[in-house]
């Protein structure tokens, strides 16, 4: 007998007729239930000095429960906050959060004890009941419902109803437009594919904006710089610094392997990159002064510096940009331009933003325009 | 029926605190021994040392590597020009004499006296000058003028990336990394900016001033002497250490505690 044979036989079974079974196959070999496992009394049950210990024991829960609330006024009073001492805060987290939970944990352990040793320990099965509702109560619903329809007219004035739709519809509406007001107020691909840096600018030490010659920079160096004269009470300080930071570095020069279009951009070994990640924007800057690697803490992309940034591991798909930069008749780093591509993450207009002139590929198309 | 009782009456959790107790008796014995053996490795004092005995010492223990005159093999660099503050911190901090090749020196207890590192120090001053031990004005963290704050600006900065923003130390790529600044000499940690030893890159003076290295060097200070104010810091590691404890203490108890509620009482 196949199994569609069978779907089709229970119905007609005269004791299944009364219940619903809606899709199951009904079979007649069933697990049946085995029932619980015989009774084993414990030992509380059975000896009445551990029953009279397992009551100590609840008690003495509760009891330290009371300990322990009363210890958290106390401990209030005792250690108090005082301003100025940080190590104060410590203490008073420390014992008011020991009385606190001493007084709640004391409750909930001497209760789990309780029911465990000492209340009933008969097991019962408690049987759900069906989820369906009489004939009776199925069909006064179903007149309630008809009667609220006929009475309001929802079918029958169906030009109203039809406006309701329409109008419910609608409301929701201004709160999905309203969502613009979360981006910027100028075009935000704008806003973020271009920086501070401009042709002459000189690179500056972060935090202080102290600019930087030259010959400041030491082989095995590494700064932290940003743009020349950055106003830090400006509004947009922090997002303009944030799109601007840049790492400078000097190796040796030997060390550089550079690509022909780029050997103008780094100045007698000393190089400057975006301190943004490719990937999804965290500081890059842990720079190993021997093995070149510039290391994002955040998933691991590490990039290469001799090799013009490139990832040498890690889920980051772009080197790093580079920063052109020369130096000035006084002997300061200065920026020859912004950089060539827009700086971090990559949004869907990226290669829009690439400024083509100026641009020189290090690593060829396939690399560079990876999303 | 008798064995079966006799079962039920260990206690549950007997086994796991056998091992607890096991693993810490293990542990607490090899500290013991370990700290003992470190006790007895200090190298004889010696009184006043010149450039000679620095040559001495230096072609009895450096040579081997960094080559007679110092001028590197294929195993060591060149140490010409490095500077007596290169030596004070390498040898002093034990990372040098190196205790076997790897990603990076470990620091470990100096093998030399001061006396013996400064005598080594002046030697390699003779080959070729470069950054001297720092002055005691720059290690003076309680002198007027030090601002912890604008140390911990610069720290954030220039350090924290890879030492932590507390000091606590990170990884770095193929088994390098940053150590923990914890309980550092002053003068080790100026002499580690001012030279870039290892991986670490140089922060010549011109990019932080002695100044702002003092002030680095306070704030470090500050962070060995202030508790944690949010109590247990489980090594101010971040979400790794805090992590950790969450998934294995944390949900640990919670799965504990549910068996226990829905476990049959004996």
């Amino acid at each position: 007998m196949t199994a569609h044979e069978n779907a089709d036989a229970t119905p007609h079974g005269d004791a299944l007729d009364k219940i619903d079974t809606g899709s199951a196959v009904v079979t007649d070999d069933g697990f049946e239930n085995p029932g619980f496992p015989p009774h084993k009394p414990r030992q509380t049950d059975l000896d009445p000095q551990k029953e009279k210990r397992a009551e100590r024991q609840v008690f003495g829960w509760f009891l330290l429960s009371m300990v322990g609330s009363v210890f958290a006024i106390v401990a209030y009073f005792a250690f108090p906050i005082t301003e100025s001492d940080l190590g104060s805060v410590r203490l008073n987290n420390l014992f008011l959060g020991l009385g606190l939970s001493l007084g709640l944990l004391g409750i909930g352990f001497g209760a789990v004890h309780w029911a465990r040793q000492l209340m009933s320990g008969e097991e019962i099965a408690e049987d759900r009941h069906l989820t369906r509702g009489t004939e009776a109560t199925r069909a006064r619903a179903v007149e309630i419902f008809k009667l609220g329809d006929e009475e309001s007219g929802f079918s029958r004035r169906s030009l109203i109803r039809n406006s309701l739709i329409a109008a419910l519809a609608l409301f929701p509406l201004p709160a999905v437009f309203m969502f613009r007001d979360i981006a910027p107020k100028e075009d935000a691909v704008e806003a973020i594919a271009h920086t501070m840096w401009e042709a002459g600018t000189r690179l500056a030490l972060d935090p202080t904006g102290t600019p930087i010659k030259a010959d400041d920079v030491t082989i095995g160096s590494a700064f932290h710089v940003i743009p020349f004269g950055m106003d830090n009470h400006a509004h947009d300080y922090l997002d303009q610094k944030a799109l601007a930071v840049v790492l400078l570095m000097r190796l040796p020069a030997e060390d550089l392997n550079e690509v022909e279009g780029r050997r103008g951009w780094s100045y007698d070994g000393i190089v400057a990159y975006s301190k943004i990640c490719t990937h999804v924007g965290c500081p890059v800057a842990l720079y190993e002064q021997h093995t070149h690697h510039l290391l994002c803490p955040c998933h691991q992309s590490t990039f290469d510096v001799t090799n013009h940034a490139a990832v040498i591991f890690g889920p980051a798909a772009r080197p790093l940009p580079q920063l052109p930069i020369a130096v000035d008749d006084e002997g300061y780093l200065v920026a020859q331009s912004d950089f060539t591509e827009p700086i971090g993450p990559s949004f869907w207009e990226r290669q829009n933003h690439v400024n083509n002139d100026e641009h020189v590929q290090v690593l060829g198309q396939n690399t560079e325009d990876r999303a | 029926m008798a064995k079966r009782k006799n079962r039920g009456r260990r206690h549950p959790l007997a086994s796991a605190a056998l091992l607890i107790l096991g693993l810490a008796a293990v542990g607490g014995g090899y500290t013991v021994v370990s700290e003992a053996a470190d006790a007895s490795a200090p190298a004889p004092a010696a009184s006043q040392l010149t450039a000679e005995d620095g040559q001495r010492l230096y072609m009895a223990n450096c040579a081997t590597c960094h080559g007679v005159e110092a001028v590197g093999t294929k195993n060591g660099p060149t140490l010409i020009g490095v500077g007596a503050a290169s030596v004070n911190f390498q040898v002093m901090t034990g990372r040098m004499p190196l205790a076997f090749q790897g990603p990076q020196a470990d620091q470990r207890n100096p093998q030399f006296t001061q006396e013996q590192s400064d005598a080594m120090g002046e030697y390699i001053q003779t080959l070729g000058a470069g950054p001297d031990k720092p002055d005691e004005e720059w290690l003076d963290t309680s002198a007027t003028g030090v601002d912890i704050a604008n140390g911990a600006e610069l720290f954030r900065i220039n350090c924290a990336m890879c030492h932590n923003v507390a000091g606590a130390g990170g990884a770095l790529t193929e088994g390098k990394f940053a150590p923990n600044l914890h309980d550092i000499d002053g003068a080790h940690i100026y002499e580690a900016m001012l030279t870039g030893p290892q991986n670490m890159p140089v922060f010549n003076d011109n990019n932080i001033s002695p100044e702002e290295k003092r002030d680095v060097i306070a704030y470090l200070h500050y962070l060995d002497e202030s508790p944690s104010v949010g109590g247990w810091d489980l090594g101010s590691l971040g979400p790794v250490s805090e992590g950790l404890f969450i998934w294995t203490l944390g949900l640990g108890s919670i799965v504990a505690l549910t068996v226990w509620l829905t476990s049959r009482p004996n």
